[in-house]
This record gives C-alpha cells, sequence and structure tokens, in this order.
C-alpha cells in the first residue's frame, strides 16, 4: 500500500508542478492583475467594464454571446440533417459525401476566414462572378460583419454537429425503433418518441461545444468583424494599447463564461443518462429506391461538396498567383509555382514554416511526455483531489486561447521560479510554451479515452508475471495507448501549426510562426503568398491525419 | 509449491468489510476452492493471496514466509483473470514468454518451456497468432499457460469459466484439474458455480457476506452442511422452520407448526449439525433424497400431497408437490421411463427418511 502510494505521489509531484506553473499561477496573476490600477487594489476595472463609462465592453460581451447563440443554431441546421442523411439513407456516393462532409476541419480558422474573404469578401470572387454574369451594375453581396462571422462559423462548427450526432445514430441500437415500430407507432411517432430523446445527450454536447468555441472565436472576428466588438477581440485590442489592466479584466469574464461552461459540461456528461443497455447492432441505413428522390439527393450531395470544397480550391488556385500580378484585376491572371519556390530559397519566406514547425514539434513533445503521465494518473492511480486535477488540467481546452495569451504574458513578464528567473514574454520559447499548454488536454483527453477502455487486470497480469512497475508501464501499458497518445499528439500538432490568437499576443521577429505572416501578406496585399502559405497548412495538416487514420486508425471524429 | 495459511484476516474498503476474521490453510499440492454468491468476499480474499490488496488486519504466510505486505511481483503466484487479461498487442508466444523474460531466463530456455507449455495446452500451432485473433477458450489456455509456465508456487484462478459457453465450461473444468495434477502445484480457485466447486476440488471454503461459512470437501460440504446458508446454497434443497420436541438417545423428534406434523430424525452427527442453545432450526432434505409413493404406507416422517408440476429435464424428473398453501416440497428422480412420471394433480405420500434429514441452524443476520 505504501509503495503504490509513494509512487502515485511520484507521479504526482511533476503533473502537479507544471499545471501550477504554467496553468494555475498564470491565470491567477491574470486576476490579480484585474484587481490593480497604477499598483492599487481596486475593484475600478470591474465598475468601468459593466459601468457606463466604457459602453464598448458591455457590448461586445453582449455581442458574443449572440453570435454564439446564432453560431449552435446555423451549424445545429446543417450538421444534424446531414448526419441524418448521410447515416440513415443510402444512395450512390453516399461514403463519399460523407467524408468530404468533414473537410471543414482541415482548414485552420485564419486561413478558412482567409479563403472565405477571398471567395465572398468586398473584392471576392463570387460577387464579382455573378456581378459579370449577370451583368449587374455592383457586386450583389459581400461578406462582412455579423453574417461573414456567422456564415464562417457555421461552415466551420457544423463537424461538431455532424460527427456527434452522426456517432449518437450509429450507437442507437436499431432493435429500439424496431421495437417501438412493433408496438404501433409510426414512423415520425418513432422519431420524436424514441430517436430524438436518445439523441439529446449528443445535441447538448454539441451544442456547449459550438458555443464555447465561438465564444473564443478570435480568427473571424480579426478579419470579418469591422466595427463590430466581440470581447476575444477587445481582450487583443486592450492589450495592443497597452491596457494590461483591462485586458485582464477581459479575460477574467470571458474565463468565468468559459470555466462555468466547462463545469456545465462536465456535470451533463457525467449525469446518469440513458445508455444502451444493449451494444449497438450497428445502424441500418434505408436505401432509397425511388429515383427521383435519390437523384435529387445526390445532387444535393454534388452542390454541397462544392460549397464545401470551394474554399480549399480557392486556396489553392490562388496559392499559384505570383507576388504583384493581381492588383487591379478583378480575377487572377497569372499562375504559377513561384510562391512555392520562394519557399525554398527565400529564407525570409521559409523561416516562419520552419518556426511553426520546430515550435509545434517542440511543444507536442512536451503535450506528449505530460499528458501521458498525467492521463495515466488520472485514470489509474487513486488520490484525493483526483477531480480537481481533472478539471485543472481541462482549463486550458475550455479557456479562450487569447485568454491563454493573455494568461501567459500577465505571469511572465516578469522573472517567476517557473521560468527560472528569467522574462519569457519577448523571447523565443514563450510561444511553444503557449503551444504546449494550449494542447495539453488535447493529449490527455484521447489518452484517457484507451486508458479507460484497459481493463486494470492487464496491469495485474503484469505485475502477478513478476514484473516492476517501470517494466509494466514501459512494455504492457505504453504499447496499448499509444495509439491514443499518437492521436492526440498529432491532433495537438495540427492545431499548433494552425495556431492564430496565442501567436498573435506573443510572436516576436525571431519565432514569427505561419499564421502571423499569412496576415503579414494579407495586410500587403500579397494574397498569393498569404495563400501558398495557408495552402502549407492544410498540406500539413492533411498529411498528419491520413497518417493517423492509416497508421494508428484513428478516426477523424474521434479528434474532436 | 506452498501452503498458504491466512490468518485472522479482515480486509475493509473504507466502511464496507469485504472479509471478516478469516482463518484458513491451503494444504501443499491440495486445489482449493472459494465458493460463494458475488459480493461475498471471495475474490477479495484471492487477490489478498495474489498481493493486490493488503489486509487490513491479519498475517498472510507461503509456508513459513510472511508475505503480509510482499508486493504482487515478488510473490511468485500464478494468477489467471476473469477476463483472462491477455495483452493484447502481443502473440500467444509473447504473452506467455512474458513473466519469463522478467525472470531474465536465457531466450532458447524461454522457447524451449514456452512451447513446452503450450504443448501442454494443445496451443502449439498457435504460437504466433496474435491473441485477438483466439476463440475465448483458446485465450482461456493461453491464460493458463501463462500463469503456469513460470512455475508458480501457488496457483490462482478467478472464475476462470465464467466466460466460456455450457459445453466449454465442462471442457476446460477437466483440463485444469489435468494441469493441477500434472504440474502438482497448490492451487486457488474463485468460482460462484457449485458444480464446478463440488466436482473439481479437493476442499471448498463456502464464502458469505464476508465470512467463510464452512470448509471441507465436497462430500462433506453437500452432506453435512453447517446451516442454512450452506445447505441452500450447494446444491438444492427443501427447507422448512422445525422445533425440537423431545430429546432421546436414538431418535430425535421435532415438529413443523405449519405442516402440523412430527418428523423424526436419526441422533448421530451426520443428521445433526452443531448448534448453539437458542439458535433457530431448520430441516433440510435434498430433492433426490425424498421418496413418492402413490400409496399410503405407515412410515414414519410420511406426509400426503399433491402433485403441482412435473419437469421433465432429459436425464432426471422434477417433481413439485404441494404439502399445504405454504409448503412445496421439490422432489428429484433419474428418469426411468414414461411410466414412472407422476401427474399433475395426483395424490401422493412423501416419505422424508430420517436417515437423510439434516438439522441445522438459521444464519444469524
Amino acid at each position: 500500500m505504501n509503495a503504490e502510494k509513494r509512487k502515485t505521489i511520484l507521479l504526482l509531484i511533476p503533473i502537479v508542478i507544471v499545471l501550477t506553473g504554467y496553468v494555475l499561477y498564470p491565470s491567477f496573476e491574470t486576476m490579480l492583475e484585474s484587481f490593480r490600477q497604477e499598483g492599487i487594489f481596486t475593484f475600478q476595472n470591474y465598475i468601468d467594464f459593466f459601468g457606463p463609462k466604457a459602453h464598448a465592453n458591455l457590448e461586445a460581451l453582449w455581442n458574443s454571446v449572440y453570435i454564439s447563440v446564432l453560431s449552435v443554431l446555423f451549424s445545429a441546421l446543417i450538421g444534424v440533417p446531414l448526419a441524418f442523411i448521410f447515416n440513415r439513407y443510402d444512395f450512390p456516393g453516399r461514403s463519399f459525401f460523407s467524408g468530404v462532409a468533414i473537410m471543414p476541419i482541415v482548414l485552420p480558422s485564419l486561413v478558412g476566414v482567409m479563403a472565405f474573404m477571398f471567395l465572398y469578401g468586398e473584392a471576392g470572387l463570387v460577387p464579382n462572378m455573378i456581378k459579370d454574369l449577370f451583368g449587374l451594375e455592383e457586386v450583389p453581396f459581400t461578406l462582412g460583419g455579423v453574417s461573414g462571422i456567422l456564415l464562417v462559423h457555421a461552415y466551420t462548427m457544423y463537424p461538431y454537429f455532424y460527427m456527434t450526432v452522426s456517432s449518437a445514430l450509429n450507437n442507437v441500437d436499431s432493435s429500439l425503433e424496431e421495437a417501438a415500430a412493433n408496438l404501433g407507432s409510426n414512423r415520425l411517432g418513432v422519431f420524436w418518441k424514441v430517436t430524438f430523446p436518445l439523441l439529446t445527450p449528443a445535441l447538448v454536447a454539441a451544442s456547449l461545444l459550438v458555443f464555447m468555441v465561438s465564444m473564443a472565436s478570435f480568427s473571424a472576428p480579426f478579419l470579418l468583424a469591422g466595427g463590430y466588438r466581440v470581447l476575444s477581440l477587445q481582450i487583443y485590442f486592450s492589450k495592443i494599447n497597452g491596457n494590461l489592466e483591462m485586458a485582464a479584466t477581459q479575460s477574467v469574464i470571458l474565463s468565468v463564461v468559459s470555466i462555468s461552461f466547462l463545469l456545465f459540461m462536465r456535470w451533463f456528461q457525467n449525469r446518469k443518462d440513458y445508455r444502451m443497455g444493449t451494444k449497438g447492432l450497428g445502424a441500418h441505413r434505408s436505401e432509397v429506391s425511388h429515383p427521383l428522390i435519390k437523384w435529387t439527393m445526390v445532387t444535393i450531395g454534388i452542390i454541397a461538396m462544392i460549397i464545401l470544397l470551394l474554399p480549399h480550391a480557392t486556396l489553392a488556385i490562388l496559392s499559384l498567383v505570383p507576388e504583384g500580378s493581381w492588383t487591379w484585376q478583378t480575377y487572377p491572371t497569372a499562375f504559377n509555382l513561384e510562391n512555392f519556390r520562394l519557399l525554398f530559397e527565400d529564407p525570409n519566406i521559409w523561416d516562419p514554416v520552419r518556426n511553426s514547425l520546430f515550435m509545434a514539434f517542440v511543444a507536442c513533445l512536451g503535450c506528449f511526455i505530460f499528458g501521458m503521465i498525467t492521463s495515466y494518473a488520472l485514470v489509474k492511480r487513486k488520490f484525493i483531489g483526483k477531480n480537481l486535477l481533472d478539471i485543472l488540467v481541462m482549463i486550458p481546452w475550455a479557456l479562450p486561447a487569447t485568454v491563454v495569451g493573455m494568461n501567459l504574458i500577465l505571469a511572465f513578464n516578469q522573472p517567476s521560479p517557473f521560468s527560472f528567473g528569467k522574462v519569457l514574454v519577448g523571447t523565443y520559447w514563450i510561444l511553444p510554451l503557449a503551444y504546449f499548454v494550449r494542447f495539453i488536454p488535447l493529449v490527455v483527453r484521447s489518452t484517457n479515452a484507451v486508458l479507460e477502455q484497459m481493463d486494470d487486470s492487464i496491469e495485474e497480469a503484469a505485475q502477478n508475471l513478476g514484473a516492476k512497475w517501470l517494466y509494466t508501464f514501459r512494455r504492457v501499458v505504453l504499447p496499448i495507448i499509444m495509439p491514443g497518445v499518437l492521436s492526440g499528439t498529432l491532433l495537438a500538432f495540427v492545431q499548433a501549426v494552425g495556431e492564430f490568437p496565442t501567436s498573435v499576443l506573443l510572436y516576436t521577429i525571431d519565432n514569427r510562426p505561419i499564421s502571423i505572416e499569412i496576415m503579414n501578406q494579407l495586410r500587403m496585399f500579397n494574397l498569393g503568398q498569404a495563400a501558398a502559405y495557408g495552402m502549407i497548412q492544410v498540406g500539413l495538416i492533411a498529411i498528419v491525419m491520413f497518417v493517423s487514420y492509416k497508421f494508428f486508425g484513428v478516426k477523424s471524429e474521434n479528434t474532436l | 509449491m506452498s501452503s498458504v495459511n491466512l490468518s485472522n484476516i479482515t480486509k475493509k474498503f473504507g466502511d464496507f468489510t469485504a472479509v471478516k476474521e478469516l482463518d484458513l490453510i491451503i494444504n501443499e499440492g491440495e486445489f482449493f476452492t472459494f465458493l460463494g454468491p458475488s459480493g461475498c468476499g471471495k475474490t477479495t480474499t484471492l487477490r489478498i493471496i495474489a498481493g493486490f490488496y493488503y489486509p487490513s488486519k491479519g498475517k498472510v504466510k507461503f509456508n513459513d514466509r510472511d508475505m503480509t505486505t510482499v508486493s504482487p511481483e515478488k510473490r511468485n503466484t500464478g494468477m489467471v483473470f476473469q477476463n483472462y487479461a491477455l495483452f493484447p498487442h502481443m502473440t500467444v508466444f509473447e504473452n506467455v514468454a512474458f513473466g519469463l523474460k522478467v525472470r531474465k531466463t536465457k531466450k532458447p530456455e524461454i522457447k524451449r518451456r514456452v512451447e513446452d507449455v503450450l504443448e501442454k495446452v494443445y496451443l502449439k500451432q498457435f504460437i504466433d497468432r496474435q491473441v485477438s485473433q483466439l476463440s475465448g477458450g483458446q485465450q482461456q489456455r493461453v491464460a493458463l499457460a501463462r500463469a503456469l509456465v513460470i512455475e508458480p508456487d501457488i496457483l490462482l484462478l478467478d472464475e476462470p469459466l465464467s466466460n466460456l459457453d455450457a459445453r466449454l465450461r465442462d471442457e476446460m473444468r477437466n483440463e485444469i484439474l489435468r494441469l493441477q495434477r500434472e504440474y502438482g502445484i497448490t492451487t486457488v480457485y474463485v468460482t460462484h458455480d457449485q458444480v464446478e466447486a463440488l466436482s473439481m476440488s479437493d476442499r471448498i471454503a463456502v464464502f458469505n457476506a464476508g465470512k467463510c461459512q464452512q470448509i471441507g470437501s465436497p462430500t462433506e460440504i453437500y452432506n453435512q452442511p453447517v446451516n442454512d446458508f450452506v445447505a441452500e446454497f450447494i446444491g438444492e434443497t427443501n427447507l422448512f422452520d422445525v422445533e425440537l420436541e423431545s430429546d432421546e438417545p436414538e431418535k430425535l423428534r421435532f415438529f413443523n407448526s405449519s405442516l402440523d406434523t412430527n418428523i423424526y430424525v436419526d441422533n448421530t452427527p451426520k443428521q445433526i449439525a452443531a448448534c448453539q442453545e437458542n439458535d433457530q432450526l431448520r430441516m433440510s432434505i435434498r430433492p433426490e433424497a425424498i421418496d413418492v409413493k402413490k400409496t399410503v404406507s405407515e412410515n414414519e416422517n410420511t406426509i400426503q400431497g399433491k402433485v403441482k408440476m412435473v419437469q421433465f429435464t432429459g436425464e432426471a424428473v422434477h417433481t413439485f408437490i404441494e404439502l399445504n398453501e405454504n409448503i412445496t416440497l421439490k422432489a428429484t428422480d433419474l428418469n426411468r421411463g414414461p411410466s414412472t412420471y407422476l401427474n399433475e394433480g395426483e395424490e401422493v405420500y412423501v416419505r422424508l427418511p430420517s436417515e437423510q434429514i439434516r438439522i441445522v441452524p438459521k444464519v444469524k443476520r
């Protein structure tokens, strides 16, 4: 018993140090900062926030909530019907379309927004094309402000609904629906009385997720908002204007919203709900036999596919437009591989790619080791305060990236024991640290999933056969959980490569990553090079996802 | 090979007492079974022997060595888990070789011993398979081989057959017994299946609610249960309350108030369990001991009844006989052809032979 306890404590020490130093302490520093004005303790920042003096803040908070609610609504309206059609009906091309349906997730948020701007923005290709086709005087519409943000959100976030509802639908034991039908219920009755209630947990989970993600959304408002204020963006502006106290206050308020959502979600998922008593017998798809309906569905599928893949295609095409060849013309005129050639020849252009890869690699190495140990302690060890540790680990996931960035700025703009007495802000290493902190939960979550599947008796068997703990961990536990750890790490890598909000708060000239360079190129109206960078990100992500699917059997829906 | 000596073992989980004041000696080379319903403490006791739990009180000894707080990997026991706990990422060979590798056995030696043991469990040809490609029975054999190959001092089996279907279970029962005899290993076997326990064990310990109720050979446990829990849990029985009426050296006279009948029982230790002064008494009679006749006879302990239901199971015929609205007896006979079956509704006379009745105290709750 004592030996076991000693092992647990030895495991917990590094976990607690890291979480305290890089999650708890930064949040605490932000909190302190929010109660300070010119070095004096005060509530003045909060009074300013909610008071009439700075109307903008409260407005931003409401706007954030408003946008998030609408994002949930639109994502659900797209994601749920798609999940139903693709999982319940069989028609030509079904599996292909359902694969395309999750393509938005390979676009990092900044790249996705950029593609939307190219397509539907002020000088967008689609409005101009419509104008020319129909000989209109002016472009019929442009994307921007609230409608733009919502469109991008719906496009990037509906996969959350699509994936959760799909997997819930596949888990519904078809004999339940057959039982209801057998008892005399008609098709509509079966849906409302049986299928729908079984889907509610998935719907609620997806709604919460989308709400949190869009509260935290930074790239879309950053590029599209214009004068429209949202809270995550306000934090950035406060920081840029040097008002760290207000930035801290805004961060605290956004954190409170996000963490209460995290806690609510945990409560909801741990709540006893009606789980399947039986193992699902696999979904049954009814084949669509009526030719008219069948081909209508196929047509809808093709149109949806085109809309979904248009951003990817636009990026690919625009990345071939060399610098300076698309200025006043409506459409680009010249295409070549100049942008990609420069990548390998101009160190200024290659540097961001190298930075991104290196920093993501370092951060993921940290996540890999730390996530693995943390997950093992959380799932397989008993200790007091486990629940608290579990929440602490998930906090970086719930906190908006902007807040994580602010926390790190406020914690490490002065020497601290956790940075070995150095000021980290303004150095190279602050960004890898930010990526590491942000993506710990991804590795922990995916490792938890496999560890929970692994029966305790496996470890006991090894021990019984004479193996010491470390040997058991290396030879038995590690090989079994490796797919989970790796899929989490690869996902973390993908996200780290595309990460924008923390990058924009923390980058320096030396470590500027791809996302920052995209922003710079956009500012210089060098759209081709920006698109080329975007393509590199998309390419990296596609490779990683393909590898993790092919070699570790990781399904993309497990990566949420 | 070792003997196991548990003295005064108590194991608590928080407020819940899983095992209470257990004293037990398992002899060298013995096949010893822990039998009881789920949650009775039998698996906890096994895990205390394996070292996965340390007792809250009491001592565990292998031979004369105190093992109470020795960690599991240093006990040299071989455990077969209920779910087999095979390492899913290893082949059959790697699984079986695991314990030998940990013991730093030389490679050729490992190969020889793994092949040896796999031959014994008839799995030699599957040596390079992944364990997930094996059937349930084959996985069970791998688990057994993995535990046996390290030549453990004690073999521990935790409900090893509960995941197999009935036919395979019979087969594996003989298999395990054969291997145990061949290796002569001290074996502790946990099960809730009384048929397994009775047919395999040298001795059985019957557990209920954390307490060991009785330790004895299968025939002792079946024929001379110490209380009504053991009588009811092992095999089938008819139990009803009785009171002692008169105390004579040859025969005791008991009275059942519901039937309003006297019941005579031979006054020998085989028929009468040890009782305390104020124990409530019950009589137990096995269905196969009951004598059912269509005609009245003058023998003692004969009661009139009516056939309620006849159940045919193939080898045997169960007859349920209603004595009054509260008491229905079950009588079992081997199948001797259709002419011997009773009809439902028939009036019959049941005799409870005085040398077959067992008087037991009721367990206090």
